[in-house]
């Protein structure tokens, strides 16, 4: 029962940071702007993250910041993208390059520096019940945040005007533009929740994860959220289970190696990827299924004035 | 007034070219390498090698790096942009580098390679390696003293044979401690994800091993094994400030001497062209202190060390058992030959897993 509960903690902690990513960029998409920067941004967020951490001591200045990080980052791709009407895919794709340069600038000083580690909850009495104490009642605030942030999404998305205006501008922003939405200024403003989302979800792998900065350090998981979003056919419900089930097959593949499982270990690494393809495919085809890419998504949009 | 103007201009002049001629006067050297410095692993390492190369030479040569450089097609570009830089000797420190820095050699003949870890060479390109894989005889001797479970908890990043010959060194080791000591495998397959290193030695450490072990560059599994009570080894650096009371002792490739060894050929105009595969005897890597160990364990480290340095005890000493339980061919006299260890693609006896592709 032990290890079961070190798995389910394990797995928590590996599918946070591609949940958080790949909600903001579920908004961005969903508003009609495809930002392939994401794994760019994160690693900002990552090194402004720990950076500021580092300096004043604090797990939530660190947090703030590369939030804040993020979301300039954002910026960036908002002025060419949306501003110029530069390609979107390319743009996105600089501004990764662009990411992992920066980082490893901004962070340079801080190589080799430890910090402590964001605390985890502790409830007395709730903490400490058997198998599900420490998975429900013993995670750091970067866990609970995730779920919150997914929930709200899905709120904002589905059950308010906003979120169907929003929705509205990513499957036909020329209808959205008539009826006199400004399609430019909530795109660029989902592109900001997105980074956002994206530096924060950078900033939780030195803060949270491994407490110590390295550049590079976000290795590719910025990618798999970007294909989270796209396996999840765009809808938050299948967001978590994607993120999720990446993790956790992540982390079992693992244990089945330590265990001895005889199957080659390439294999094995690929599989979170193979699983959650194959899972995705499966509920696309279900009764209710079939992609709801956003009609407009990647698509550049100039206002007639 | 024109006269004057004319001689500052001729003195110009000439302060210019004896400044050229100074500057082409100096041995240009070259670095390729993979990551960035600051990696805390294996760049990092090269670049304090290089440090150490201008401290000792630095009125004579010139040195330039790049850094970042992705293996692959990238690699030929970035080595032919410092052949026109007019680098006269390259150092390119990755595996990966091996067929870019080949292509670039057979191009310019009148320049030098130096690569890293590979098994091609050239008239104008040499290679060199080290031989971890007694560093990790050592780890074993103090990991079998030093497990209360009994089980090793190892992280692979790709199964080549420098890696398998580790493993095998390890357990090799221990057993001459433990003869039931257990290792317990997780293969990353990848040298660089401290998020990816970190859920390994979760995984193992959760699995009951005691003491880590890792072949992937980030410190993230020591600071795991710290954070959980347990104890690890370092890898290519000094990692103990991720783990004041968990580092055992760590590998560290200390490639100074070489390049210093390798520059000073060049500048009397002995280079040539040979396959250095160095080991302690010729500090090719070193052993960070051993610490956090009793007295007595720190002492079978020393002697084991001193052994090995003095080519009294070898790693692969034979009889060597395959997992199959048939004794593997002895080819080196009483070892194993370089060419076997450099190949090996087998377990041996005492390990559970299965390598992978076997």
């Amino acid at each position: 029962m032990e290890l079961v509960e070190a798995i389910i903690l394990s797995v928590l902690a590996a599918s946070t940071p591609l949940l958080i990513a790949a909600t903001g960029e579920l908004v961005a998409e969903r508003s009609g702007v495809l930002n392939l920067g994401v794994e760019g941004m994160m690693i900002v967020g990552a090194a402004c993250g720990f950076a500021d951490a580092w300096l004043t001591g604090s797990i939530l200045v660190g947090a703030l910041f590369g939030i804040v990080a993020g979301t300039l980052m954002s910026l960036v791709f908002a002025v060419m993208a949306l501003g110029l009407a530069v390609n979107q895919v390319a743009t996105g794709l600089a501004l990764t390059i662009l990411g992992i340069g920066l980082s490893g600038l901004i962070g340079a000083g801080f190589v080799g520096e430890r910090i402590t580690p964001a605390a985890h909850l502790i409830i007395p009495g709730l903490t400490d019940v058997p198998l599900i104490g420490r998975v429900l009642f013993g995670q750091d605030a970067f866990v609970y945040f995730s779920i919150a942030l997914i929930i709200g999404v899905w709120w904002f998305l589905y059950r308010t005007r906003a979120g169907l205006i929003l929705r509205a501008c990513g499957d036909n922003h020329v209808s959205a533009h008539a009826l006199g939405y400004p399609v430019l200024r909530i795109r660029t403003l989902a592109v900001m929740f997105g980074g956002a989302c994206a530096g924060l979800a950078g900033a939780y792998l030195p803060l949270a994860y491994t407490p110590f900065f390295i550049p590079g350090m976000t290795a590719g998981r910025g990618w798999i959220a970007l294909a989270l979003v796209v396996f999840s056919s765009w809808r938050p419900g299948r967001l978590v289970v994607g993120a999720y089930l990446f993790g956790a097959a992540t982390i079992l593949q693992l244990h089945a190696q330590g265990w001895g499982v005889g199957i080659p270990s390439q294999f094995m690494s690929a599989l979170p990827y193979l699983a959650t393809v194959i899972v995705l495919v499966l509920l696309s085809r279900a009764r209710t299924g079939g992609s709801t890419a956003p009609a407009a998504l990647g698509t550049v949009f100039v206002p007639d004035r | 007034m024109r006269k004057s103007l004319l001689a500052l201009a001729a003195g110009l002049l000439l302060a210019g070219s004896v400044g050229a001629a100074s500057a082409a006067d100096k041995l240009k050297v070259g670095f390729i390498y993979l990551g960035p410095i600051g990696d805390l692993g294996w760049t990092y390492q090269h670049e304090l090698a290089r440090q150490a190369l201008v401290k000792e030479l630095g009125d004579k040569i010139e040195t330039t790096y790049l850094e970042n450089v992705p293996e692959g097609p990238d690699a030929e570009r970035a080595i032919e942009q410092l052949v026109r830089a007019g680098n006269k000797l390259i150092f390119t420190t990755s595996f990966g580098y091996m067929d870019p820095t080949l292509k670039v050699a057979k191009k310019y003949p009148n320049v030098h390679f130096e690569h890293a870890t590979g098994y091609k060479r050239n008239t104008n390109m040499s290679t060199y390696s080290a031989k971890w894989y007694q560093g990790r005889y050592i780890q074993g001797l103090i990991a079998a003293k030093m497990s209360k479970s009994g089980v090793l908890g190892y992280i692979g990043s790709f199964p080549i044979p420098e890696v398998v010959s580790g493993i095998n060194a390890t357990i090799l080791a221990a057993q001459t401690i433990n003869p039931n000591i257990k290792v317990k495998i997780i293969w990353a397959n990848t040298w660089f994800d401290p998020g990816k290193e970190a859920d390994a030695a979760k995984a193992l450490i959760d699995q009951g091993a005691d003491v880590i072990m890792q072949h992937t560059d980030s410190p993230a599994a020591m600071q795991i094994a710290s954070e959980r009570g347990k104890l690890a080894f370092g890898q290519d650096s000094e990692m103990i400030k991720f783990g004041p009371k968990t580092q055992l002792t760590s590998i560290l490739d200390t490639w100074g001497p070489y390049y210093i060894e390798r520059v000073k050929a060049e500048l009397a105009g002995t280079w040539k062209s040979e396959d250095t595969w160095g080991g302690l005897d010729s500090h090719m890597f070193a052993m960070a202190p051993y610490t956090n160990m009793p007295d007595d364990v720190k002492k079978i480290a020393e002697d084991a060390q001193a052994a090995i340095t003095a080519g009294k005890l070898h790693p692969f000493k034979c009889p060597v058992t395959g997992q199959d339980g048939k004794p593997v061919e002895c080819k080196g006299g009483d070892h194993l030959d370089d060419g076997q260890i450099l190949g090996m693609n087998f377990y041996v006896k005492g390990i559970e897993d299965k390598l992978p592709g076997k």
